[in-house]
């Protein structure tokens, strides 16, 4: 029986006064109930239109009939037969723009709530496995990954469960890569980052972190010396942007990438914290994508009067999620849209105390389709702050370029790939941000699961 | 893990211990640093080398008791393992083609400038090495430095050991008695490398000085070791850390460096009181 219901079973959730205060997760996940009710909101369409989608092309349809039988278990297994993280994706994926896009209840009501379901689905494995984990045959090759976020973790997964040996190299003490340093608690419990991680373990990857690759070991070394018959780099985007105005290094600036590291790889929020961390009372994130939400949220977490978002252009073109735009709002955060910071003034020990901001109006839609924000003259103002935090977006690292001869790169940073990952080196694959830029968790899966198949297909016509 | 192979004080307040990290070992170069965390959920802080033995597969660090985790550090013994130790990270300093170079070491970049100077005697520059104290109870590395130099300055403020003065006097009184450095090589607290290059600037004697800003990541990511250099930001831990000392902006430097300076001190204090429960 088909659920004509209009609407999704809507999220359970932490009320909006209560979460501001703590990092525990804001969704709380479907009961079994709900997750029945929802699964048959799905019309098993013939074509599966939300299945093109998906990035990594999870049987959509398959799981969710699975799951309507009350066959959790068997929807896993239809998941985790594309897609390395099922308990990540249902979470942070922006499902909106992806497989519910395409849902055909959704031309006439909400879509069905896949992500929802993937989610609970992923958290029933979790809290039901037998633990026996399925250990793949060797086929005797190695293979090596350099990163370990979601490009990577997905590409050792396929490459582990064909039959290679795979170790994944991670410079940071923790691995996970953006999913441990970047998205918050609140989001993405570092607990399930974890299980995921270890999942890929017990399949036989070994992760060895501590290791920057391009500095203790080169691509090359790996390659010659360390036996690697090939290699995927999925080293992320790490490098900061900042707006090159003036005030930038006044104390109490910071990009998003330190506060979000201080607070979710170094848990400065913690009271017993080694690694310290502004408490600031009127904070500005500048930007507007989802790495601008985590901060301006992680910011009011921390115990911030004022948490104020200032972004250039309008609500409409804000590259945020919408949910977590309306999670941001509900827990009152300030939007000071149509608004750019042209400096930072700073007191005399050089602390941040004020922005002084010019507003913006939207004239002709520039390169990327949205309209081009340009300043209004005569219209600055200053906004009182003793926190500045610029999520203003990040590009490729520089390091394994540069410790790289022949690997050839945009001029903006990004790694230059054919269709399937490969790079202009031989037997070295890339994916993710440090091919694309800054983009999303499943993006950044859907490339390292490509390249897997080809490094896969170029092992065996060289055996 | 990496374990602490040897552990020796060389002086109250300054450690030397050598880790077993071998394809860090393998690696490292003079002017470039480690990441270590002395403890799991410990914070993560850099040390920039202070030697290596690349057959030995072990790396020296030389540091000062200061906040929490140098507290915890010096509290662990030969034998025991610290669970991160990350790198080489950084650029090298450059010493190719130098024929004749002061190396400045204050307090304990002494323990940083140290290397250096040695790389640079044993590639047969002439190197002069000025080293400057508080005092004579503080003074590390004498040793080394006379034996990897052609000429070996002591310094100290309260003039209990070498001549009474700072380092810009010694270097002053080398430059001006005809002593001419194709580079200067400065190393040590942030406001005597500014010093350093306020004197070698009026002589126009290119000057390195190496930069140990606050870090997270170590590897580009976080930006919190920003600097100015020539007016542009620049990363110590990708782009440095060593830089033209002629075109740092110091006093941002400083100002960036004490950001956690209250937290540094109650953090530090918690460790203390901590060991002295454990002892009780």
């Amino acid at each position: 029986m088909v659920n004509m219901s209009l609407k999704k079973n809507p999220m359970p959730s932490q009320e909006p006064q209560v979460r501001a205060h703590n990092f525990e997760e804001v969704a709380l996940g479907y009961s079994e109930e709900q997750a029945l009710d929802e699964a048959q909101r799905c019309l098993n369409c013939k074509n599966f239109p939300c299945v093109q989608g998906c990035p990594v092309n999870i049987r959509i349809p398959q799981f969710i009939a699975k799951a309507r039988e009350g066959d959790f278990e068997g929807a896993y297994e239809i998941i985790s037969a594309d897609s390395a993280l099922p308990a990540v994706c249902g979470r942070v994926c922006p499902q909106e723009s992806q497989c519910e896009k395409y849902c055909v209840r959704g031309i006439k009501g909400e879509p069905v709530g896949i992500g929802r379901l993937e989610r609970f689905v992923a958290d029933y494995h979790n809290a039901h496995a037998s633990g026996a984990a399925f250990t793949p045959e060797k086929n005797g090759h190695k293979v090596a990954v350099v990163g370990s976020g979601p490009a990577g973790l997905t590409c050792a997964g396929d490459l582990a469960r064909k039959g290679y040996d795979v170790t994944v190299y991670e410079a940071l003490h923790v691995a996970g890569g953006v999913l441990s340093y970047g998205i918050p608690e609140f989001r993405l419990p570092k607990a399930i980052v974890k299980r995921e991680i270890e999942g890929l373990k017990a399949m036989g990857v070994q992760v060895i972190t501590n290791m920057v690759i391009g500095r203790v070991l080169s691509i090359r070394e790996l390659m010659e010396e360390e036996g690697f018959e090939a290699v995927f780099i999925g080293s992320g985007a790490g490098l900061p942007k900042f707006m090159n105005i003036p005030g930038e290094s006044l104390k109490g600036v910071y990009s998003a990438n330190e506060f979000l590291t201080r607070v979710n790889l170094m848990k400065a929020y913690e009271p017993d914290a080694n690694t310290p961390i502004q408490h600031a009372k009127h904070v500005t994130v500048v930007g507007g994508g989802n790495v601008a939400m985590d901060a301006a949220r992680c910011a009011l977490r921390l115990g911030a009067e004022s948490v104020t978002i200032v972004y250039r252009r309008s609500l409409e073109e804000l590259p945020a999620r919408k949910e977590e735009v309306e999670h941001a709002m509900e827990e009152g955060i300030v939007f000071k849209l149509l608004n750019n910071p042209v400096e930072l003034i700073g007191d005399d020990n050089r602390n941040v105390v004020k922005m002084r901001c010019i507003r913006m109006e939207l004239g002709e839609p520039d390169a990327s389709g949205r309209r081009r924000p340009v300043e209004i003259p005569g219209s600055e103002f200053e906004l009182d702050t003793d926190c500045v935090i610029m999520a203003l977006g990040t590009s490729p690292n520089p390091l394994i370029k540069s410790t790289t001869d022949g690997l050839d790169t945009q001029r903006w940073g990004g790694i230059i790939t054919d269709e399937d990952g490969l790079t202009t080196c031989e037997g070295v694959y890339a994916g993710g941000d440090a091919v694309t830029g800054a983009a999303t968790v499943i993006l950044a899966m859907g490339a390292g699961k490509k390249a897997a198949a080809a490094m896969d297909k170029y092992i065996r016509s060289k055996a | 893990m990496f374990r602490i192979i040897t552990k020796e004080p060389l002086n109250p307040s300054v450690t030397r211990m050598s880790i077993e990290a071998p394809l860090v070992a393998k690696k490292v170069q003079p002017g470039q640093f480690i990441i270590l965390r002395a403890e799991e959920n410990g914070e993560r802080i850099p040390l920039t080398v202070a030697g290596y033995d690349r057959e030995a597969g072990t790396v020296d660090i030389i540091f000062q008791i200061v906040g929490a985790t140098t507290e915890k550090l010096n509290h662990k013994q030969a034998g025991e393992c610290i669970p991160d130790f990350v790198g080489p990270l950084g650029k090298p300093t450059e010493t190719e083609g130098l024929k004749r170079v002061a190396v400045i070491g204050g307090g304990v970049g002494c323990a940083i400038a140290f290397p250096v100077a040695q790389k640079l005697h044993e590639q047969g520059c002439e190197v002069d090495a000025v080293a400057g104290f508080r005092s004579k109870d503080l003074v590390i590395l004498e040793k080394e430095f006379r034996a990897n130099s052609t000429n070996f300055i002591p310094v100290s403020d309260d003039g209990t050991w070498g001549e009474k003065g700072l380092v810009t006097d010694a270097l002053k009184h080398l430059i001006d008695s005809g002593r001419a450095y194709d580079q200067v090589i400065a190393i040590g607290p942030l406001i005597m490398m500014k010093f350093v290059c306020k004197l070698t600037k009026a002589y126009g004697i290119k000057t390195v000085v190496s930069m140990n800003p606050i870090m997270i990541d170590g590897t580009g990511m976080c930006g919190c070791c920003r600097v100015t250099v020539g007016g542009k930001m620049k990363f110590a831990c990708v782009d440095g850390p060593d830089f033209d000392g002629h075109e740092v902006d110091f006093d941002e430097a400083m100002a960036r460096c004490a950001a956690y300076k209250p937290f540094e001190l109650k953090a530090r204090e918690a460790a203390c009181n901590l060991f002295s429960m454990e002892v009780k």
